[in-house]
C-alpha cells in the first residue's frame, strides 16, 4: 500500500486523533483507512457499496463492510466511534440530512467534505449557460451521481438547523488553502463537526 | 483467478483415534472416538500456515482433490482449495475432518458402540457445535498445530469457524464465516423440524435403530433432502434453471415426474439417500439449531465475541433466503461493537444458499485477496 495520500485526504488525516476509532463512510479503496491504520494506530472501518472496492480494501487490511449509506448506520451503535468520516460523498447522497445526523449519533465528531458549489470556475460556467464539468465535478449533468449540491453557507445552515457545531473549516482550491472569499475561490470544503 | 490453478491430485483420508472421553454438552461422554479427515499441503516449519475447513450439514472431510482410481470422486470444495485456488495449498496446509456423528468415517451413530457391539443408532449422542469444536481442537493438537492461519466454514461450517474464536481465542488468527448465521432464526429451526419429522415418521427408521432390520429410512431422508435442497436455492436460480419445463413437453395428468424441477429433486434425494444416514442428517440439524453462542453470555453475542482475538471475514449472498445476509449482518455489527476487525462482502448471486459452493466472481476475488493477506501475514 502506497504510504502517498491523496491531497484531500491527507487534509482529513491531519485531523485525526492517534488512537482513534474511525469509522470511514464511502471507503473507496481503503486508502485513508489504512494510512491512518499505518501512521496514527486508528482503529478502523470503512462502509463502501461497491464489492470490487470492499475487495481491494481486503487487501490493504482494511475492515471494510459492504453496505449502503443511504439505510443509515443501522449496523453501528450510539457514540461507538470518536470519528466519523464522510468524505465528497454528501452530495451525492438522497438523504443528505439523515446521514449527517446518523453520523453524529454513532460518532462525537465527523468530518464532511464537499465540492464547494459556489466556487468561481462553477458560477462562471453557469454564467455562460452551462452545467459546471471540472476536477471536482467531473460530471455532464445527465450522467451525476451529484444531486444535493451546495455552498458553505448552505451546509452551515443546515448544520445550524441541527444544532451541530462547527469545529474547523478548511477550503482548498487544488492543495492550496484559500482564506480569502472561500465560498467564491475554494473548490473543496472541509468540516469537523461535533454537536 | 491464476492460470495455474489445478487439483490436488489423489488425496488419502487418514484416521485419528482418540481414547480421551470427551464431554458432551449433552452430558453424555464419549469414552473414544475417531476424526476421519484430510490434508492438502505442507505444514511448514513453523507451523503457521495451517487452516481448518469446517463443513456444513451433509459435508465432510473430503474437501478436495479425489481418490486413486476414483475420478469422479471429486471434493466438495475443490473449485475452493487447491494450488493456485483462493484456499491455495501450495501456501496453506489444508485440513479437511468429519464431524462427530458423521456418517463418513467418523464415530457417529452407525459406528459400534463398543460397550454393545451393536451400532450407536438411537442412542448415539446429540452434538453441538461447541463439541465439535473441541473435538477438532485436539485433532489439531495431535498434528501439532498451536494456531489456525484461518478457520472456514460456510453455513453450519461457518457456525464452527465462529465459535472456535470465541472457544479457542488464542487459536484462531482468522476466521472466515460465510453464509452463516449468529443463530437460526424461527423460520430455519422449522425447515430443520420439518426435514426431520419427514425422518422420524418414516417406518423404516425405527426409531433410530433402522441398522439391526438391515433397512433404511430411505423415503425419509429423501424428503428431508428435497425440502433442504429447495431452500438453498434461489426463486430466481430454480426459474432460470428449470422453470416450467416439462419432461416430455405435454401434460400426462398423473402423480409421475412432469415438470423437470420435480426430476431434479428426486434425483438428489435418491442419490443422498443412498450416502447419507438418517441418524446423522437428525444431529446435524439439531446441532444448527442448538448454535447459539451468545446464550452463555447472557444472549449477548458481542460479550461473547469479546473474548475473540480474531479477524474475520464475513460473506453473504443476496439470494441467500436461508441464510439471509441480514443474520450475517447480524454478525458483522456484533463484530465491530466488540472491536473486531471484520471485513463483509455482500455478493450479489442468484444461487441461493448453495452459492458458498460456487465460484461467484466477486466472492472468488474476496476470498482470495483476504486469504492471501492471511498467507502473507503468516509467512507461507
Amino acid at each position: 500500500m502506497t504510504t502517498l495520500l491523496r491531497n484531500d485526504l491527507q487534509l482529513i488525516a491531519g485531523w485525526v486523533r492517534p488512537g482513534a476509532r474511525v469509522l470511514d463512510l464511502g471507503c473507496g479503496d481503503g486508502a485513508l483507512l489504512s494510512w491512518l491504520q499505518q501512521h496514527k494506530q486508528v482503529r478502523g472501518y470503512g462502509v463502501e457499496l461497491d464489492v470490487d472496492n470492499v475487495v481491494r480494501c481486503v487487501g490493504a487490511g482494511v475492515s471494510a463492510i459492504q453496505g449502503d449509506l443511504e439505510t443509515g448506520l443501522s449496523d453501528f451503535t450510539d457514540g461507538s466511534f470518536d470519528l466519523v468520516i464522510l468524505s465528497q460523498t454528501i452530495q451525492a447522497m438522497h438523504h443528505t440530512e439523515q446521514i449527517l445526523l446518523e453520523m453524529l449519533r454513532v460518532g462525537r465528531e465527523a468530518i464532511v467534505t464537499f465540492p464547494n458549489f459556489g466556487y468561481w470556475q462553477n458560477r462562471w460556467q453557469i454564467f455562460r449557460g452551462r452545467m459546471p464539468v471540472s476536477e471536482t465535478i467531473p460530471y455532464q449533468w445527465y450522467d451525476t451521481p451529484n444531486i444535493h449540491w451546495c455552498m458553505l453557507g448552505d451546509f452551515e445552515a443546515l448544520c445550524a438547523k441541527n444544532g451541530i457545531r462547527l469545529l474547523e473549516r478548511v477550503v482548498m482550491d487544488g492543495s492550496r488553502r484559500v482564506g480569502f472569499l472561500p465560498n467564491l475561490l475554494g473548490s473543496l470544503a472541509f468540516y469537523r463537526v461535533g454537536l | 483467478m491464476s492460470n495455474t490453478e489445478q487439483s490436488v491430485g489423489t488425496v488419502t483420508a487418514q484416521q485419528a483415534d482418540f481414547s480421551t472421553p470427551l464431554e458432551l454438552a449433552c452430558g453424555v461422554v464419549l469414552p473414544a472416538y475417531s476424526l476421519r479427515y484430510e490434508t492438502y499441503g505442507e505444514l511448514n516449519a513453523a507451523k503457521s500456515n495451517a487452516v481448518l475447513i469446517c463443513h456444513a450439514l451433509s459435508g465432510h472431510h473430503h474437501v478436495a482433490g479425489h481418490y486413486a482410481g476414483d475420478d469422479k470422486s471429486t471434493g466438495w470444495w475443490d473449485n475452493m482449495v487447491g494450488p493456485g485456488k483462493p484456499i491455495d495449498t501450495r501456501r496453506f496446509f489444508v485440513v479437511g475432518v468429519n464431524n462427530l456423528g458423521g456418517c463418513h468415517g467418523s464415530t457417529g451413530p452407525a459406528s459400534v458402540n463398543p460397550d454393545t457391539g451393536r451400532p450407536w443408532g438411537s442412542t448415539f449422542p446429540l452434538m453441538t457445535v461447541p463439541d465439535w469444536v473441541r473435538a477438532q481442537a485436539r485433532l489439531a493438537d495431535r498434528l501439532g498445530i498451536d494456531r489456525w492461519a484461518a478457520v472456514i466454514g460456510g453455513s453450519l461450517g461457518g457456525m464452527q469457524a465462529l465459535q472456535w474464536s470465541i472457544d479457542f481465542p488464542e487459536r484462531v488468527a482468522h476466521a472466515l464465516v460465510i453464509a452463516s448465521a449468529p443463530k437460526l432464526s424461527a423460520q430455519n429451526i422449522a425447515f430443520n423440524d420439518v426435514a426431520r419429522q419427514a425422518i422420524l415418521s418414516d417406518p423404516e427408521f425405527h426409531g433410530g435403530d433402522f441398522y439391526a432390520h438391515g433397512v433404511v429410512p430411505r423415503r425419509g431422508l429423501r424428503l428431508a433432502r428435497m425440502l433442504g435442497h429447495i431452500t438453498y436455492l434461489s426463486d430466481d436460480g430454480m426459474g432460470e434453471k428449470f422453470g416450467r419445463m416439462l419432461r416430455s413437453g405435454e401434460f400426462k395428468f398423473g402423480y409421475d415426474v412432469e415438470f423437470e424441477i420435480e426430476s431434479y429433486l428426486r434425483y438428489q434425494g435418491d442419490k443422498f439417500s443412498d450416502r447419507f444416514d438418517a441418524n446423522t442428517y437428525l444431529l446435524m440439524t439439531k446441532a444448527l439449531d442448538y448454535f447459539d453462542p451468545a446464550k452463555p453470555n447472557g444472549d449477548n453475542l458481542v460479550a461473547a465475541l469479546g473474548r475473540s482475538q480474531a479477524r474475520y471475514l464475513v460473506a453473504s449472498f443476496t439470494s441467500d433466503w436461508r441464510f439471509s445476509p441480514l443474520r450475517s449482518r447480524e454478525l458483522v455489527r456484533a463484530l465491530v461493537a466488540a472491536d473486531r476487525p471484520v471485513a463483509y462482502g455482500e455478493i450479489v448471486s442468484t444461487h441461493g444458499h448453495d452459492a458458498f459452493l460456487m465460484l461467484d466472481p466477486p466472492y472468488v476475488r474476496l476470498m482470495q485477496r483476504y486469504l492471501s493477506r492471511v498467507a502473507e501475514e503468516v509467512q507461507a
